[in-house]
């Protein structure tokens, strides 16, 4: 029979809509801007009187409160508009004093049984609500110290393939000094190290036991490893936050040695770090050898242990930016490892390093830069003072089994959880040179509130045109095109949520306009039925006929749009990758809505039926 | 129904087209585009407020002032503004913005003033490049292997055809290129693209439905046929679009000026860039014949 589909086609599109529908649902519960307050001491909670005073507080202010909920160590007081929040904290912080700790918050209103099903509303941007704004420091000198302490490696170890006797090499600032036994050593040594490294600025010291050869960085080399240092973490933490393309944070450098990170959708500055991730460098180092001159280690403790330490090597055959990625996976035997993926030049230095040492210790040592806040009394005041401080520690020292090159793996692990944690730390620790938070703000949306009424408006009103242009055009068939199309903003909606994307004016703006190219594919149907009618095919024929030919059209139409989308996910970063993911999604679930959904609804509706005449 | 007859006009289209890309070159090679702040970073002013200002009246100020494309946001604070503007780092404008502000009677002090870095790095910019790159050679191949070599040909060139035009349009009128932009760019690849192999499908299987060696009558056809459907799709799309352009406001005037410009380019090449490109690459019936035992649709028709 012509033009039924099968019951498990209905039963599929139905669980698909289903789902769609689950997904989708939160983001009709929006969260509401709020004011949290917890006092200082846990037990004391408001009593109606202050409450009272804050609603009248905040009312005469025009602040529209929606709600105020009392929980057991804290009150959520709901706001109406977003723009009103900051106002509305500090008029309660002067109400209520000292005693109550007042923040910003994003009070979550998604019903507790969709919650517990996982699904949680889109966030919205940087341009609509705001979110935080953290400023991060990026240590230049250390980057310095850091490439200096590499190519200090790298000039021993030419030393000793030279046999060029050295005493020590020591970094101080923007100087590398090594220590030679005699003059003649140095002029030899300074030869080797000169034809290796240009672009020093070399000079004779007299030393007190020996001859000093000190090689300083020029101008033009600390700005270009500083410029490199900043933009190696730009991009370390523009993927760090950005994942999938479809989080739109801003990152972006800020004066000549900080870089601003601002995420949306998020108040919380605690949970906000813990997206922007540890500042922490890595380096891996081959343990000492029991004959190592002791001018030549260091003793490093292990991260987890404080008293279990480890003799290491002082040369640093990669850090931390080499690594391009790490994941936990598990051997053949079902241990768990760690593979680890480094660049090119990373990948070289490793191989060059492990193919002489194989059976010799390797140990990954992790640098974490952190600051602590400290009250400092400046000109008579209390000022805010932020002391940087590092934690070093070994985080794995293992045995190296074979030449290791681009990619290897760490085995020898005691738990996946162990193994999960180490991916973690070496992930992280993929910057240049360190970086401090500086400052931690809550930031206000970028747009006006009538540029954002503007923008919903025009959306809305879009919306309303296509639906319209279908039903004049299309008629019985528009309604048809026209459910396809709401199913299709459903699962667009709930596919966007499920992959916590974060909604932008221009996004919303994408996505309708994704609608309005998505009724192509019925369009194309339509037209084609239009056209076998007017070719006198009988009325069931003519709709068979119409979704079979243009079923070739909408494939090829769509499947090389969908390359040029999953290419450019591939390939592109940032918000390039956010555009393929949105533009594929949007491909998938009109091909599913087009097809399958606007089929199914004529079937029901008039497949098989003795239909005079076609409403098209 | 009216045929038109498109393939009789081609020449004219042809030089319509080249006059089209020629000025889009010579604009994109004189004066670029005249990138917005998400590409080339610009200054970040800092101010406190004695008291809470309204954003809104700020955002007027500076744009009365003279300033472009101002971002004005609360800073931690409702008293605290951080105003982001589209222009180079100045050690004088952090001043002369806190002056601007002040002429409203309010009490301004300047935090701080310092140049931002662009939002988007060379990175982006390389790789969306290499990306642009590998996709239209994938397409091409993708065109080459369901239909063939010269409609991968036709297919590219409207393509590159369509992006240099709408970029010309935004360098030749100093137009606001920025990320929205170029997210309507790449929107405007994945539309053309559809068009341009909507219309190819239906002139593949004319080609293979009739007897005439013909080209130009049967792409006259193929073009007139699939004329409603592609007057429908985007009449649909170009409804969204001039609603968001004469309604949205600035965030979304761009981005929408820069898909109604490529819609209206991506329609045009898909005829006579696309379509009249295969009568010059001489395209014969013996292209697709070989291809017969792929057409199984036909076959399974009752």
């Amino acid at each position: 029979m012509l033009n039924r589909y099968p019951l498990w086609k209905y039963l599929l599109i139905l669980i698909v809509l289903l789902i769609g529908l689950i997904y989708a649902l939160p983001n009709l519960f929006p969260e509401d801007p709020a004011v949290q307050i917890s006092s200082a001491r846990s037990d004391v909670s408001l009593d109606e009187r202050q409450l009272e005073r804050l609603r009248s507080a905040l009312d005469e202010a025009g602040i529209e409160v929606q709600r105020i909920e009392q929980e057991a160590s804290s009150t959520l007081i709901r706001l109406q508009d977003a723009e009103q929040q900051l106002a509305a904290r500090d008029i309660v912080n002067q109400a209520l004093g000292e005693n109550y700790t007042v923040a910003l918050n994003l009070a979550e209103s998604t019903p507790g049984w969709l919650e517990s099903l996982g699904a949680s509303p889109m966030n919205l941007g940087l341009d609509l609500r705001g979110g935080v704004h953290f400023a991060l420091e990026v240590d230049m000198e250390a980057a310095l110290t850091q490439r200096l302490e590499v190519n200090a490696s790298a000039i021993r170890e030419s030393l000793r393939d030279e046999r060029i006797r050295y005493r020590d090499t020591t970094v101080d600032g923007r100087t590398l000094t090594i220590t030679l036994a005699n003059e003649e050593d140095r002029s030899q040594a300074r030869a080797v190290i000169s034809r290796e490294f240009p672009n020093f600025q070399y000079e004779n010291r007299d030393g007190g036991r020996g001859a000093v050869l000190a090689m300083t960085l020029t101008e033009q080399q600390v700005n270009e490893i500083q410029d490199y240092a900043i933009n190696q973490n730009l991009t370390t933490l523009r993927n760090r936050v950005n994942e999938l393309g479809v989080a739109e944070p801003l990152v972006q450098r800020q004066g000549p040695n900080r870089i601003v990170v601002e995420l949306p959708g998020v108040q919380d500055t605690a949970a906000a770090k813990r997206v922007v991730g540890a500042t922490a460098n890595l380096e891996f180092r081959l343990a000492a050898r029991p004959d190592t001159p002791a001018n030549e280690t260091e003793t490093i403790a292990f991260r987890n242990s404080d008293n279990r330490t480890a003799e290491v090597m002082r040369d640093v055959i990669i850090t931390g930016d080499s690594v391009s990625s790490a994941s936990r996976s598990f051997d053949e035997n079902g241990r768990p490892q760690v593979n680890i993926n480094l660049d090119g030049t990373g990948g070289t230095l490793m191989n060059r390093a492990t193919r002489s040492n194989i059976g010799r210790g390797m140990a990954v040592i992790y640098i974490d830069n952190q600051t602590r806040t400290r009250m400092v009394m400046q000109d008579g005041e209390m000022v805010e003072q932020r002391v940087p401080y590092t934690e070093r520690g070994i985080i794995s020292l293992a045995t190296i089994q074979s030449a290791l090159g681009n990619s290897f793996r760490i085995t020898g692990l005691d738990s996946p959880t162990e193994a999960e944690e180490l991916a973690l730390l070496l992930r992280s620790g993929s910057l240049a040179a360190p970086i401090y938070f500086v400052a931690e703000r809550t930031i206000g949306p970028s747009l006006g509130k009538a540029n954002i009424e503007q923008g919903i408006l025009s959306v809305e009103i879009g919306m309303l045109l296509i639906v319209l242009f279908m039903l004049v055009r299309y008629k019985a068939f528009g309604i048809v095109a026209n459910l396809a199309l709401a199913t299709n903003l459903i699962l667009l909606l709930a596919a966007l949520s499920m992959l916590g994307a974060t909604l932008t004016l221009p996004g919303i703006a994408g996505i309708v306009l994704t609608l309005g190219m998505a009724v192509d594919a019925n369009v194309l149907i339509f037209e084609r039925i239009r056209e076998e009618i007017r070719a006198k095919m009988p009325i069931q024929q003519a709709i068979h006929a119409g979704y079979e030919r243009a079923f070739t059209s909408i494939i090829d139409g769509n499947l090389t749009t969908l390359l040029v989308a999953v290419i450019l996910f591939s390939i592109g970063t940032g918000p390039v990758k956010g555009f393929a993911v949105t533009l594929s999604l949007g491909i998938l679930t009109s091909m599913f809505t087009a097809i399958m959904v606007s089929r199914a609804i004529v079937n029901l509706s008039v497949g098989g039926k003795p239909v005079k005449k076609l409403w098209i | 129904m009216r045929q038109f007859d498109f393939m009789g006009k081609r020449r004219l289209a042809f030089i319509g087209s080249g006059v089209l890309l020629l000025i889009s070159l010579i604009t994109l090679f004189l004066q670029q585009l005249n990138l917005g702040l998400d590409f080339t970073g610009g200054t970040l002013v800092e101010v406190r407020y004695a008291t809470a200002p309204a954003l809104d009246v700020v955002r007027q100020t500076l744009e009365s002032a003279g300033f472009q494309d101002v971002s004005v946001q609360t800073f931690g604070s409702a008293n605290e503004v951080l105003v982001r503007l589209q222009q180079a780092f100045d050690p004088g404008v952090g001043e002369q913005v806190t002056q601007i502000l002040r002429q409203t009677g309010e009490s301004v002090d300047l935090v701080r003033a310092e140049f931002v870095g662009a939002q988007v790095g060379d990175q982006l910019r390389d790789q969306s490049g290499l990306g642009m790159l590998v996709a239209l050679g994938v397409v091409m191949l993708y065109v080459a292997f369901r239909f063939q070599y010269k409609f991968a040909f036709g297919a590219l060139l409207a393509l590159v055809h369509d992006v240099i035009i709408v970029l010309g349009v935004f360098s030749l009128f100093q137009l606001d290129f920025d990320l929205t932009v170029l997210a309507a760019i790449l929107a405007v690849i994945g539309y053309s693209l559809n068009d341009t192999i909507i219309v190819y499908d239906r002139i593949r299987e004319n080609i293979r439905k009739s007897r005439t060696d013909d080209m130009a009558a049967i792409f006259n056809d193929a073009i007139n046929q699939t004329l409603a459907r592609t007057l429908a799709t985007s009449g649909t799309t170009l409804l969204v679009l001039l609603a968001l352009l004469l309604l949205g406001g600035d965030m979304i005037h761009n981005f929408a000026l820069a898909l109604i410009i490529g819609v209206g380019i991506g329609t045009f090449s898909s005829v006579y860039v696309a379509s009249a490109l295969l009568i010059v690459l001489k395209l014969q019936r013996e292209d697709l014949i070989p291809a017969k035992k792929e057409n199984v649709e036909e076959e399974e028709l009752p």
